[in-house]
């Protein structure tokens, strides 16, 4: 049954009908308990909760300091395939529109790989869209053993896999695996991904439990804010933290809350996740889930960014480039959003020191 | 003071640091020369031997004592593994083993640990185990070949003290190597707390690395642990219940008076 037991659980709970009874008391109560509970985080995800805002902020700090220290690792994102057989009415690589698609083969791979290297990080992200007969596994692990030769840490971001897959891809050197979940909402979930593979709502639900039973150390997981109504989405996504936490010991998750940004095909949110609620929700983050790590990447503008450093976070993105080809070819192809942070790696380094904080270009040490 | 002395090395400091948390690795070399501290802890995962510039090991004083540890390791092969890599990097023979499978809690697993303190401590590393307090692990550990044991004082970065201190005794009163205190540790009292208690010394990271001033605090640190240590080895008054008088009830008995 996995988690969907849980989506099932709350699937009747009556949010607002709880938002509306929380008391400042119970938000303050649950922002300096040490160990929270469901109902906890709901006071922290409250609109109520925003009167609180600094107390979040700064507990979240605190907590961050005393679990990871003064630092934020960084990595890298590599687009290698912008090809996609599903249509998801939010993202730019949907078969519906008419883009510059590109795919890589090993000899491009490696030349990206070289480059990014370059900046001294060795975490990458390798990202693909789904499309099947073109993506297969063999492509991704002949692109998994070349960025092996460069980067001590290989995460991918591409169509969810079975089991036995993620096992070969763990055996010859993969760390990493990042699925977001898109909406936790099911109906809003077979509405907006119209087509193709990744309509199966409960398939990309147990992938990241799929992923951790096939012994990969990092997972990351997170909603799409934009698509459902943001408090419910924020609240799954943390029942799932928790779920996959409580039931993997021997894996680390990470939480992440891309919110939606340009992209080809023009997707207008429905349900807005602004700034102010943002930060609320990744401070609640951050207080339920001590030991998780948090992520922003370079969809979130530059000045946002280096604010967020100090309220929790332990990951980012660094001189992202989400077009295939981005960093060696000058006429790439079209990409999945605009990013928000234009930084190079380099200058965004320098912020993450001048805000008083240790870059991590190396987390992990390999040993496959 | 009297030395700490670990397979025949001896150190004047018995406190131990780590280099992890810093928010810049240049506040390293002050921190250890105010700290007096003469081994630092490093996680091999984060040296980047490639990149001169982010090389943690370039930060470290020379006179300083390197000992690598296995974090990122999540068994006995692993460990191993990484402290082959340690070794043959130049990172000298000491190794701390720590194997975490528990991404939870970030409890060792004493088990694996045994395993790979054997292997490592017969191809001549200095091994120091990272262990959950038990007196059993702590014997079989002796027994493997382990220069001291380490037994977490309460869970990392938990800064609790010593909340396992009765288990950590029953270790104190067996051992035949050195006890150091690992984890948990995030004030200069617990640390003089733990030296009380006659544990050999103390390895603290965070509590030094993520104060604001790093460098006063591990100076503190130091005083912590020196006074610890000397108040152990000038055998502390008994506590009791009750008050004491200081002179002694039942005296007259025995001079005759009435
Ligand atoms: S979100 Fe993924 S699956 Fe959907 S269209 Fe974009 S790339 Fe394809």
């Amino acid at each position: 049954m996995g988690f969907y037991s849980v989506v099932k659980e709350w699937k009747d709970f009556d949010f607002e009908g709880y938002f509306s009874k929380v008391t400042d008391e119970d938000v303050v109560d649950s922002i300096y308990k040490e160990h929270l509970t469901e109902y906890d985080f709901l006071n922290l995800l409250s609109p109520i909760a925003k009167n609180h805002l600094e107390e979040m902020a700064r507990r979240a700090n605190e907590i961050k300091t005393q679990h990871f220290g003064n630092i934020i690792s960084l990595y890298m994102p590599i687009y290698i395939s912008n090809f996609c057989t599903n249509n998801c009415t939010y993202c730019g690589f949907s078969k519906k529109n008419h883009i510059v698609r590109k795919h890589q083969n090993l000899e491009q791979i490696e030349e990206e790989a070289k480059e990014i290297a370059k900046t001294g990080v060795e975490h990458i992200l390798m990202l693909t869209g789904e499309a099947h007969g073109l993506v297969t596994l063999d492509y991704l692990k002949d692109a998994v053993k070349v960025l092996k030769k460069y980067f001590n840490s290989v995460s991918i971001e591409v169509m969810p896999l079975e089991e036995w897959e993620y096992k070969e891809l763990v055996d010859i050197g993969l760390d990493g695996l990042t699925v977001y979940q898109e909406t936790y909402n099911e109906e809003r979930y077979d509405e907006v991904h119209l087509s193709g593979k990744k309509k199966d709502y409960h398939f990309r639900l147990d992938t990241p439990e799929r992923g951790a039973k096939a012994g990969i150390r990092t997972i990351g997981i997170g909603p799409l804010f934009g698509l459902s109504e943001i408090r419910k989405e924020a609240f799954m996504a943390g029942m799932h933290l928790k779920y996959l936490t409580d039931n993997y010991l021997n894996s680390s998750f990470s939480i992440s809350l891309p919110r939606i940004n340009p992209a080809e095909g023009g997707f207008q949110p429905d349900h807005p996740l602004d700034d102010i609620t943002f930060v609320q929700f990744m401070t609640a983050f951050r207080i339920f889930q001590i030991k998780a790590d948090i992520n922003i990447s370079t969809r979130e503008v530059a000045s946002f960014r280096d604010h967020l450093m100090h309220m929790g976070i332990t990951k980012m993105s660094v001189g992202s480039k989400t077009d295939v080809g981005g960093y060696t070819e000058n006429d790439p192809s079209t990409c999945q959003f605009e990013i928000s942070d234009n930084r190079s790696a380099e200058e965004t380094i320098q912020a993450i020191r001048d805000n008083g904080y240790q870059p991590i270009f190396k987390d992990w040490e390999q040993i496959k | 003071m009297d030395k700490l002395v670990l397979k025949g090395h001896e150190f004047e400091s018995r406190l131990l640091t780590g280099t992890g948390k810093f928010s810049d690795k240049n506040l390293i070399a002050p921190m250890l020369k105010a700290s007096g501290s003469n081994i630092i802890t490093m996680a091999l995962r984060r040296v980047n031997f490639s990149n001169p510039k982010e090389n943690v090991l370039n930060y470290i004083p020379k006179d300083v004592t390197l000992l690598p540890n296995t974090s990122g390791a999540r068994n006995a092969e692993e460990a191993i593994k990484i402290a082959r890599i340690a070794r043959e990097a130049g990172c000298g023979d000491f190794i701390k083993i720590e194997i975490i499978n528990d991404m939870k809690y970030l409890m060792p697993d004493n088990e694996e640990t045994i395993k790979a303190t054997k292997v490592l401590a017969d191809e001549g590393f200095i091994v120091l185990p990272y262990i959950v307090p038990d007196l059993i692990t702590a014997k079989k550990l002796e027994e493997a070949g382990a220069a001291a044991v380490m037994p977490l004082g309460s869970p990392i970065g938990s800064n609790k003290g010593l909340q396992t201190k009765a288990l950590i005794e029953m270790i104190n009163e067996n051992k035949k190597v050195p006890v150091i205190v690992d984890a948990g540790i995030g004030t200069p009292s617990q640390a003089a707390e733990a030296m009380e208690m006659g544990v050999d010394a103390v390895l603290v990271n965070t509590a030094i690395s993520t104060a604001e001033d790093p460098v006063k605090m591990g100076e503190a640190f130091a005083l912590g642990v020196k006074a610890g240590r000397m108040a152990y080895l000038s055998k502390l008054a008994k506590t009791s219940k009750y008050a004491n008088a200081s002179s002694p009830l039942t005296d007259f008995l025995f001079r005759g008076e009435k």
